[in-house]
């Protein structure tokens, strides 16, 4: 069931965004080679801790995810589990999706971040799946369809040579991570679900863009979804509140109250 | 994080018809209704109808043609005939 918010309701995943804006910045400027997911892992809790919110990821789902955030390196796509194995190399791209409860309120946004110097094709890839999630938030407008949104993040990246996942989507979000409707990145076929956008829908929007096919497979730990045939794959996502104004980004840094210093 | 895209799965997880015991046996006797005893190789004697598939294209069968049969598991009294061999 789709549950549209009241302005004071928005108001509140706002503050649940600006902690998710202050974890994903933590972890971008101490991404380096040699610093490990776990690490990070550490680094946005400590900052959710500090602004007395939650994670929305740990203990979601089953089996119940095992930390505070996702770390996805190279070719995997989303849901890759932080370890302190794991140490980001030179050339690495990582994938940082973070997602906070505050007051009950979700947010819930994700970015790629290059590890040192990247090959050119890996820094063309983050630049078209942001380019992606930009569009995306663009064709999140009140009185059109959910589909609105998946067709023009397919068709761009399309153009650009790359896929994009479908086996994983945006969502509705908003007392929980995971809200009707689903969001997918790809035009709906004949007989899905593309519900109308109206005043208060609240979503994530989150483009997943692999160099190769858009195949996944999900590794033993069963979270963890790669490419199917491990080529790169990056990550870009906002949570946002559609308007009559237009789309506002609810996971973004900076003005109003911040929670999280 | 992403949520596992649901209406992609229940496309993949319609049920495959994968349980079915395929036979050869040759039709004894055309029944009323599109019904056939089919002698199997084994010989045992099975009551088939013709699939879907063979009626639409419609493929001909008569009493002495050999064909593949489809058995459930289920009831192995019953069967469809899905395809006509040639020899």
């Amino acid at each position: 069931m789709i549950t549209l918010k009241t302005p004071a309701q928005m108001a509140k995943m706002r503050d649940a965004g600006r902690v998710v804006a202050a974890m994903l910045d933590a972890c971008r400027v101490v991404v380096r080679p040699g610093i490990t997911t776990a690490e990070l892992d550490r680094i946005a809790a400590e900052i959710l801790k500090k602004a007395g919110a939650e994670s929305s990821f740990f203990g979601y789902s089953s089996p119940p995810y095992p930390a505070t955030i996702c770390t996805s390196v190279n070719s995997e796509i989303v849901h890759g589990i932080p370890s302190p194995k794991r140490k980001l190399r030179e050339g690495d791209i990582v994938g940082i999706d973070a997602g906070a409860i505050l007051d009950g309120w979700h947010a819930d946004a994700a970015i790629t971040v290059p590890v040192g110097k990247i090959s050119v094709e890996a820094e063309r890839l983050i630049e078209v799946t942001e380019e992606a999630l930009r569009i995306g938030i663009a064709s999140a407008k009140v009185g059109g369809r959910i589909g609105d949104i998946g067709a023009a993040v397919e068709e761009f990246v399309r153009g650009q040579g790359f896929s994009v996942v479908h086996n994983y989507v945006g969502h509705g979000i908003g007392r929980a991570m995971h809200e009707d409707p689903q969001v997918p990145n790809y035009r709906p076929t004949k007989g899905q679900p593309n519900p109308l956008i109206s005043e208060g829908l609240c979503i994530a929007i989150e483009p997943m863009v692999n160099i190769g096919g858009p195949e996944t497979r999900t590794l033993d730990d069963q979270w963890t979804v790669v490419t199917a045939d491990r080529s790169l794959s990056a990550h870009f996502e906002h949570t946002l509140a559609c308007t009559e104004a237009g789309p506002v980004v609810l996971t973004r840094a900076g003005e109003g109250a911040a929670v999280a210093a | 994080m992403p949520r596992v895209n649901l209406c992609l799965e229940k496309m993949a997880s319609k049920p495959s018809n994968k349980e079915v015991i395929e036979v050869e046996g040759t039709v004894a006797e055309a029944l009323p209704n599109a019904m056939f005893k089919v002698e199997l190789q084994n010989g045992h004697a099975v009551l088939a109808h013709i699939s879907g598939k063979m009626r639409m294209n419609f493929i001909r069968v008569v009493p002495g043609d050999k064909v593949l049969v489809e058995l459930s598991p289920y009831d192995l009294k019953r069967g469809r005939i899905t395809r006509r061999v040639r020899y």
